[in-house]
């Protein structure tokens, strides 16, 4: 089987695929890219946090017209995660307004984005129905 | 009048829409000097000038200084998203109010058609071998793999979660927003579109980002704008016909995000924007209901309801229903975007924080012909640009 990565650092793949957070020590904010201090609090101290991987979609939009070479159309979504805002794809569903709705309840999976010429998989993240 | 009050003195937009005969420092001159010109002074008056161009580089103030007139003040180029021309105004402004000096000159532009739509810029191009870059190290873009950069799907996300937590608001009363401005526009000739568009219309061109069709959003277009202010004490020494048809400056006000726990997956433009109206109304002692016309942000159809909350023209909540009265058309209790909106008039983004308050200017003065507001006495303008600033402008006719 070949390598495996996750597509961005906060995505970790084992031991199930889940999301990290950086979060503040000081006031428990939590971030996904890095951060030199808390925006919230300018702490300077972060511990990992693991995000929910179930949740409920509040708010998505139906992108049919994108930069090029984005498959579209897609949903975009804003997600709660047990508190914590996640944005991801919609994926698993038809992308159309009968299909998603707000407040479905969706969640982590993952895919495939593609293979670089060492034969390294990058592994993404969406969120899928649950059903 | 009062000691430390800063007015508007003079004010222009050119007309919005194509112009493939003028680059940005014609069209920003055009507007200048007709700024200038309205009110009744020249560029040897000025004690400084800001001026932005978002799209086009550095250097857009000194470029205007040579086409009209080169004299050593102070120059600031000014970007701040969708808000640089809000911004440049207010810098202006806060120059006068410290009493560096009496007059500024406040200008923006852009040029805009044929853009295409706002994105959240090109997808980098993979790699032959995955590399990690930037804040969240990302082995390739992850604009459209992980949600939207888009700007018509982020604010179809903000107008979304509005109608998730309160409810009544759908692609239907959505694109009626877009129906409002569109009809409004017919009445301005500065407008880029002065096209009136059916319900059906709307919501059936083409789809860009569910709930946003292409009606439903800002129009990319060429435009200028520009505005002279000066201060209360020189503004008594000017000539009557001057000092009534000046308009008053209630409020100047920038703010950017405080930190919100979802700000950073889904830009937040609530909190910023009302706690600028906050301030704004505070600051002039004016209240939402004591408004006459408003020109907010409607850089989507989407994002017009969520403001109609943020700037406390509705209770907290109550948008949609706020909409469905019809307040927020010209014949309403609150015009709302009387010029036609982003969506219709155009969006050269620069130049929006200046000619919002031109719209707004131009009804207190009672000049705006065809679609004047009648009786106009108090304005608001509000500009937002992603990141983000948010900019209002709260105006008062002269008692003169
Ligand atoms: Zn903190």
């Amino acid at each position: 089987m070949s390598e495996q990565i996750p597509f961005v650092e906060y995505l970790h793949l084992a031991p199930t695929p889940h999301l990290v957070a950086h979060q503040c020590t000081s006031c428990g904010a939590r971030f996904f890219d890095r951060r030199n201090a808390c925006a919230s609090c300018f702490g300077t101290s972060f511990a990992d946090a693991d995000i929910a991987t179930e949740g409920f979609v509040r708010s998505f939009t139906i992108v049919s017209f994108a930069a090029p070479g984005i498959p579209v159309p897609f949903v975009s979504a804003i997600i709660e995660c047990d508190g914590t805002s996640v944005r991801g794809n919609l994926t698993n569903v038809t992308a159309d307004p009968e299909h998603v709705s707000l407040g479905m309840k969706v969640r982590l999976t993952t895919y495939v984005v593609g293979s670089d010429e060492a034969g390294t998989e990058a592994v993404n993240f969406a969120f899928e129905p649950v059903s | 009048m009062s000691s430390g009050d800063v007015w508007i003195l003079g004010i222009n937009m050119t007309k919005f829409g194509k112009h493939t005969d003028k680059d940005t420092v014609d069209l920003a001159a055009q507007a200048a000097m007709a700024a200038l010109a309205d009110g009744g002074v020249t560029m040897a008056d000025m004690g400084v000038l800001a001026a932005g161009c978002l799209m086009g580089g550095g250097g857009i103030a000194q470029m205007i200084q040579k086409q009209i007139g080169q004299t050593g003040i102070p120059a600031y180029n000014v970007s701040n998203a969708c808000a640089t021309g809000a911004t440049a105004l207010r810098v202006v402004y806060m120059s006068i109010k410290s009493g560096e000096c009496d007059f500024g000159l406040a200008v923006g532009v852009e040029k805009l058609s044929g853009v295409g739509l706002l994105s959240g810029g090109n997808r980098k191009d993979d790699g032959k071998t995955w590399n990690r870059f930037g804040r969240y190290g990302a082995v390739a873009s992850t604009d459209g793999r992980i949600g939207t950069d888009t700007m018509p799907g982020v604010f179809a996300q903000v107008g979304m979660e509005y109608a998730h937590k309160y409810g009544g608001a759908d692609f239907k009363l959505f694109a009626q927003i877009s129906e409002k401005n569109h009809a409004h526009s017919t009445l301005n000739p500065l407008a880029a579109y002065q096209k009136r568009f059916t319900l059906d219309e709307i919501m059936n061109d083409m789809m860009i980002a569910y709930p946003n069709t292409r009606a439903m959003c800002s129009a990319n277009c060429d435009g200028g704008a520009a505005a002279v202010l000066v201060s209360d004490a020189k503004l008594k020494t000017l000539s009557l016909e001057q000092q009534r048809r000046a308009v008053k400056i209630s409020a100047s006000v920038l703010t950017s995000d405080p930190y919100e726990e979802a700000c950073q997956v889904l830009p937040d433009v609530n909190t910023l924007t009302r706690r600028a109206a906050a301030q704004a109304y505070a600051k002039a002692g004016i209240g939402p209901e004591d408004l006459d016309l408003v020109e907010l942000h409607d850089c989507f159809a989407t994002a017009e309801l969520v403001h109609y909350d943020n700037l406390g023209l509705c209770k907290p909540g109550e948008a949609a229903d706020f909409f469905k009265s019809g307040a927020t058309w010209r014949d309403g209790s609150t015009p709302v975007n009387v010029s036609g909106g982003l969506e219709s008039k155009g969006h050269p983004i620069a130049a929006t924080g200046i000619a919002n308050v031109w719209e707004v200017c131009h009804h207190l003065r009672g000049e705006a012909g065809d679609r004047q507001i009648q009786g106009a006495k108090v304005g608001l303008a509000h500009v937002i640009g992603l990141g983000s600033a948010c900019g209002i402008h709260i105006l008062e006719k002269s008692g003169l």
